[in-house]
C-alpha cells in the first residue's frame, strides 16, 4: 500500500481559450483531510473532476488510490465517494429511495438509516428531494458519498450557498468522519472553512498550487505578524509604541493606537511594558491573519468572494 | 444486473408520480381512441369484417410508444444531464450502457401499461377483436418499443438542457405521428409523402402490429423487423459513442 492518497504533478487542462490547470501539483497522504482553496474559476472542481477520472487532463500524470483516475476510472470511483458541486437528483425521489439506490449501484450494503442518523437528515427519510432545503440537500449527497464505506472523499465546495448555521452543522459532520483509515480531500473558497477543517491546504490560483501546508505554517510562513489594537486614550503619544521591541509600525484611531506586531508571542510583553511607562489602558482587540492573508502575500492580490 | 433492474424499477416509480408525462404517454392515446371511436365506431366497414377499432387500435398502440420512446426518453434524459443528476450517476459509477438500458427497460413498461389501458377500453367500450397470435403480436410490440426507443437513445444521449431535448424529440414526434400511420391512416396521404414515411420506423412498427393484429403471420413483416432491429443497433451504436454525461 503506498502512503499517498493522491499524487498528481503538473496537471495541465484548457477549455478553449481558458486554460483551467496550468501545472497542478500536489500529494495527500492517507488519512488526512486535504484542502483545496481558491477564488472560483481558480481551478479546483477541475482539479476534482480530474481526480474522480471524471475529465481527463491534457497532460501530467495522477495516482490516486494506486490507480490512474484517466484510465481507471469506474473502479476507481468504487472505492471514492464524491460530492459534486453541481449535481442534483430527480425531484421526485425520496431521500430514503436514493440511498438504497445508490447502495445498490454500488453493490454496497444498503445502511439508510444509519447514514440519514449520521448526517442528521433521519426525520426527511420519506421527502422528496425537490421538498429539501439547500443545507438538506448538502446533507444527503453527503450521505450518498458515504454508501460505499469509500477510503476517499472528495467534497466539492460543500458549503457553498449556506448559511452559517448549516456551514457549521457540515463542519461537524467533516470532523467526525475524520479517521486514520479514510482521506478527505475538500475544495472551498471559504478560507476559514480551510483554517477550521484541514489538516493540510493548498492554496490555488489561476489553475496552480501556489503554497501547500498546514493552515498555521503558512500563516506563520507568509504573514508572521498579528495586528493589535488597544485603547491608550487621546493624547497618546505614538512615539512611545514605536519604542517598544516588536512594535513595527503603529498609528492612531481615534483613542485607539493600532500596532503591527511582529509575531503573537510579543502581545504580552507590549502590553506590560506600556501599561509600566503608566499609559492608561483601555479595551484590547487582536486580530491574527487568516488564510486569505496568505492569499495576498502569496499571488499579490486580495482575495475575491466572488 | 440487478443493478440495471434496480434502477429501471425506481425510474418507473419516479415516472408515475409526474402527471404530465403520465398523461401524454398513457391517457393522450386513450382519449384519442374514445374520440375517433365515437366517431367512426367499430361496426365493420363494407367489404371488411372488421372495424375502425380493430384496425386502428394498433396505431394508438403506436402513439404509445412513440410518446415514450423519443419525447420521454430524450426530456428524460436531457433534463437529468442539464441539472447534473447524470453525473451524480456517472460517479455511482454506472455504465452508459446500463443507464440506457435501465431507461429503456422503464420505457418498455410505461408502454405496456398504455397499452393495457387501450386494450381495456377497446374491449370494454367497442368490443373489438383481435384475430392474430398473442405471442407474435407481443413479440412485435417489445420490437416496436426497443426499435423507437433506439432511435430516441441518439438524441437523449446528445441533447444538454430539457429545451433543446423538448425542440429535438419534437422534430422526430410530430413528422412520425402524423406520417407513420398513428394519427392519421397512411392510406390519406399523398404518394410523396407515403414515400418519406417509408424512412420512419415507427410506419414499420404499426403496419406490422396492424397486420399482425388482423391475423397476419409475423414471418410476413421480416423487413419491418429488420428495419426496427437495425434502427435498434444503430441507436446503441451511437448512443454508445457519443452518450455525454455533463
Amino acid at each position: 500500500m503506498c502512503l499517498h492518497a493522491v499524487q498528481a504533478s503538473d496537471l495541465k487542462k484548457t477549455y478553449g481559450a481558458v486554460q483551467a490547470l496550468s501545472g497542478m501539483s500536489f500529494q495527500v497522504q492517507r488519512g488526512e483531510v486535504f484542502g483545496i482553496v481558491g477564488p472560483n474559476g481558480a481551478g479546483k472542481t477541475t482539479t476534482i473532476d480530474c481526480l474522480a477520472g471524471m475529465r481527463k487532463p491534457d497532460s501530467g500524470t495522477m495516482s490516486v488510490l494506486g490507480l490512474d483516475p484517466s484510465r481507471n476510472g469506474r473502479e476507481l470511483r468504487k472505492r471514492i465517494g464524491l460530492q459534486q458541486q453541481e449535481s442534483e437528483l430527480p425531484e421526485g425521489m425520496r431521500v430514503t429511495e436514493a440511498l438504497e439506490l445508490f447502495a445498490c449501484l454500488f453493490g454496497a450494503e444498503p445502511r439508510a438509516n444509519e447514514l440519514l442518523d449520521m448526517v442528521g437528515l433521519s426525520e426527511k427519510a420519506q421527502s422528496p428531494f425537490s421538498a429539501l432545503s439547500g443545507g438538506q440537500k448538502k446533507r444527503l449527497f453527503v450521505a450518498l458519498a458515504l454508501v460505499n464505506s469509500p477510503e476517499l472523499i472528495i467534497l466539492d465546495e460543500l458549503t457553498s450557498g449556506l448559511d452559517p448555521v448549516g456551514r457549521r452543522q457540515l463542519w461537524n459532520l467533516v470532523n467526525e468522519f475524520r479517521s486514520p483509515e479514510r482521506t478527505v480531500i475538500l475544495s472551498t473558497h471559504y478560507m476559514d472553512e480551510a483554517e477550521q477543517l484541514c489538516d493540510r491546504v493548498a492554496v490555488m490560483d489561476r489553475g496552480r498550487v501556489v503554497a501547500v501546508d498546514t493552515p498555521r505554517e503558512l500563516i506563520e510562513r507568509y504573514c508572521p505578524g498579528m495586528l493589535l489594537t488597544l485603547e491608550c486614550g487621546s493624547d497618546f503619544q505614538i512615539g512611545k509604541a514605536l519604542a517598544v521591541k516588536g512594535v513595527q509600525k503603529a498609528v492612531m484611531k481615534d483613542e485607539y493606537c493600532v500596532m503591527d506586531l511582529t509575531g503573537p508571542e510579543v502581545v504580552v510583553p507590549v502590553i506590560r511594558e506600556l501599561s509600566g511607562a503608566g499609559v492608561n489602558l483601555g479595551n484590547l482587540h487582536t486580530k491574527t491573519p487568516t488564510l486569505e492573508d496568505v492569499f495576498l502575500v502569496a499571488t499579490g492580490k486580495e482575495y475575491s468572494h466572488e | 444486473m440487478s443493478k440495471t433492474l434496480k434502477l429501471c424499477a425506481m425510474e418507473l416509480k419516479l415516472y408515475l408520480r409526474e402527471p404530465s408525462a403520465f398523461f401524454f404517454t398513457l391517457i393522450f392515446p386513450l382519449l384519442l381512441m374514445l374520440l375517433f371511436g365515437s366517431i367512426w365506431g367499430n361496426d365493420p366497414f363494407p367489404e371488411a369484417d372488421y372495424g375502425y377499432i380493430d384496425a386502428f387500435t394498433s396505431a394508438f398502440i403506436g402513439i404509445v410508444i412513440l410518446t415514450a420512446g423519443i419525447s420521454n426518453l430524450t426530456i428524460g434524459i436531457a433534463t437529468y444531464r442539464e441539472k447534473g443528476i447524470l453525473k451524480r450517476f456517472r460517479a455511482a459509477p454506472i455504465s452508459p450502457v446500463s443507464f440506457l438500458l435501465a431507461q429503456m427497460g422503464a420505457i418498455l413498461a410505461v408502454s405496456a401499461m398504455g397499452v393495457i389501458l387501450l386494450l381495456i377500453a377497446g374491449k370494454v367500450i367497442f368490443h373489438m377483436q383481435f384475430r392474430g397470435n398473442p405471442l407474435e403480436a407481443f413479440t412485435a410490440f417489445i420490437l416496436s418499443c426497443c426499435g423507437i426507443a433506439g432511435l430516441g437513445f441518439i438524441p437523449a444521449s446528445l441533447a444538454r438542457t430539457a429545451r433543446s431535448g423538448t425542440v429535438i424529440a419534437n422534430s422526430l414526434y410530430f413528422p412520425m405521428l402524423f406520417l407513420s400511420g398513428a394519427a392519421l391512416p397512411r392510406q390519406m396521404l399523398p404518394d410523396i409523402l407515403k414515400k418519406v414515411s417509408e424512412a420512419f420506423p415507427l410506419t414499420h412498427s404499426i403496419r406490422m402490429m396492424q397486420g399482425i393484429w388482423l391475423g397476419d403471420p409475423i414471418t410476413e413483416y421480416w423487413v419491418e423487423m429488420v428495419v426496427l432491429g437495425a434502427t435498434l443497433a444503430l441507436g446503441g451504436f451511437f448512443a454508445g459513442k457519443l452518450f455525454r454525461w455533463d
